[in-house]
């Protein structure tokens, strides 16, 4: 009998629906723009564009109610990083992953109340949400009003490494999700941790 | 008498050089432009001895700085007009004057053979400015004689391309006195009716209206074949994919000049701007379907170890 967490608060769960929701329509229009043809369109191009803009504005403001609760709430916790040993931790989660999964070996950082990720996670949220979301978020903003942007940047011009900036996080945030999604299957069962983003309570191993 | 004599040089010069006077290759029509390059003019009334200050009718004025700088600046205004012009006040009848087209001087001349006037002429017959107006639109309702520039072929930022293309388009189409001169209706509002274009201010700083109102024709570097509005292009894609129009119409020219190979798709463009769609860079491409393919891989392989662990189980 596995034991139940309840880790999920109600508004963790609706930004991580919307964040999740606007994920995918961005991801997928944004491939639709960056590939398109018009031989084979994934998406019309007038459908991907309004369908980025939108989902890129609510994602933007999912941001903004994050960082507040994160601000405000006991959240923040879970994503202060102790560098101290921080190496050591990170090489027995990534052992865990490629060997100690295996072999049966539980896991070396369980979730618990104070500590809800795993090393391995915590480095990768912080990663994603301090980082990655920060540049997507800037560059997407200056590419939805492009005379925002200088023309020229030591010869390059600027709407084009705004662009590559934008792309090539964007692809990481993709990388990001396809790992998300597998780990997520990683639960004390395939779809425990699907339940998780439901209920809000967390199930143990 | 001392005044007298003094005007008598005055008078030589004007009469042995008058208009034919050339600095830097630019023609002297100072005596047409002391009236139409101004916004008021002022003549010697002989009827009540007085001097009169008129405005100029705006059809008839003349941008003398735009005439300095046009293909057109070493002519003098009575090369193309009639001499009678020369005479003030212009008698009536002169409004009569048939007007010289492109085609009378640049016509089968082998020094405009580049400029394939005759195939220009051919795509503009077929244009709907010209079905729809017959001989009524000729090319002076869009090209202005006396203030014509080569933006394209000289290499010009795109911005200044295509501001000089668009106002072209705007003078009749956001002008219902122009537009008057073939029309009964009046000009449509250009942000109205392209309502569906996202962000429209940069599309119109960016690109040419003939860009996608017209048919791109590989013999000319400006298609004159103006489509009827249901035939302009639409499909966002036409512009922003990697097989972009835009490399047969605007940038063509600097296209065929330039062959650099950068790794990105319509290279030419990133000079100046960036479409999304259209300025891929290969390179990126590939890595990033190789780190994607590698990574969906790597995952299968474990999810297949920790199925055939579980089931050992």
């Amino acid at each position: 009998m596995s034991d139940r967490l309840y880790l999920y608060p109600v508004w963790i769960r609706i930004w991580h629906a919307v964040n999740a929701l606007c994920f995918l329509v961005l991801l997928i229009s944004g491939i639709s723009m960056q590939y398109s043809n018009p031989a084979y369109p994934l998406l019309p191009f007038d459908v991907a564009v309004s369908s980025h803009n939108v989902s890129g504005i609510v994602i933007f403001l999912a941001y903004l109610f994050f960082l507040a609760a994160f601000v405000f709430t006991s959240n923040k916790k879970h994503y202060k990083i102790r560098f101290k040993g921080m190496s050591e931790r990170l090489f027995k989660q990534i052992r865990y992953y490629t060997f100690g999964v295996f072999k049966g070996e539980s896991s070396p950082y369980p979730t618990t109340e104070d500590a809800k990720f795993n090393p391995l996670q915590q480095v990768t949220y912080v990663g994603v949400i301090f980082v990655l979301y920060p540049i997507l978020i800037i560059t997407g903003l200056a590419l939805m009003f492009p005379e925002a942007i200088i023309d020229n940047f030591f010869g390059i011009g600027g709407t084009l490494l705004t662009a590559l900036l934008h792309a090539s996080a964007g692809f990481l945030a993709s990388l990001f999700l396809v790992i998300h999604l597998y780990f997520a299957t990683m639960g004390a069962s395939v779809s425990a941790n699907f339940k998780s983003i439901v209920n809000g309570y967390h199930e143990s191993h | 008498m001392v005044q007298k004599l003094k005007i008598i040089p005055i008078y030589l010069l004007v009469l042995l050089f008058g208009h034919q006077i050339w600095a830097n290759g630019v023609a002297d029509n100072s005596q047409c432009l002391k009236c139409h390059g101004q916004v008021f003019y002022e003549y010697h009334n002989e009827w009540t001895d007085q001097i009169d200050r008129k405005p100029l009718n705006p059809f008839h004025h003349i941008d003398s700085t735009k005439l300095h700088t046009s293909v057109h600046k070493m002519f003098a205004c009575v090369d193309c007009h009639s001499m009678e012009y020369e005479t003030f006040p212009h008698s009536g009848e002169l409004r009569l004057e048939e007007k010289y087209q492109c085609m009378d001087c640049h016509g089968g001349d082998e020094t405009f053979a580049k400029f394939n006037f005759e195939g220009i002429e051919a795509a503009f017959m077929e244009s709907v400015h010209y079905k729809a107006s017959d001989e009524r639109f000729n090319c002076w309702m869009c090209h202005d004689a006396h203030g014509y520039e080569l933006a394209l072929r000289e290499d010009r930022p795109i911005t200044e391309v295509v501001e000089l293309s668009n106002n072209m388009c705007l003078s009749c189409h956001d002008n219902k006195f122009k537009y008057g001169l073939l029309s009964d209706d009046e000009p449509q509002d250009i942000a109205s009716i392209h309502s569906w274009l996202p962000n429209q201010s940069r599309h119109f700083t960016k690109v040419r209206c003939i860009d996608c109102h017209t048919k791109v024709q590989s013999d000319l570097l400006v298609s004159h074949n103006i489509l009827p509005k249901e035939e302009a292009v639409h499909n966002c894609v036409e512009c922003h994919s990697s097989n972009s129009v835009l490399m047969e119409s605007l940038y063509a020219h600097r296209a065929k000049e330039s062959r650099a190979e950068s790794g990105f798709f319509n290279a030419v463009v990133l000079n100046e701007g960036y479409i999304i769609g259209a300025n891929r860079n290969k390179t990126l491409n590939f890595v990033s379907i190789a780190l994607f393919g590698m990574l969906v891989i790597g995952l299968l392989i474990h999810a297949t170890l920790r199925f055939i662990v579980s089931k050992k189980k």
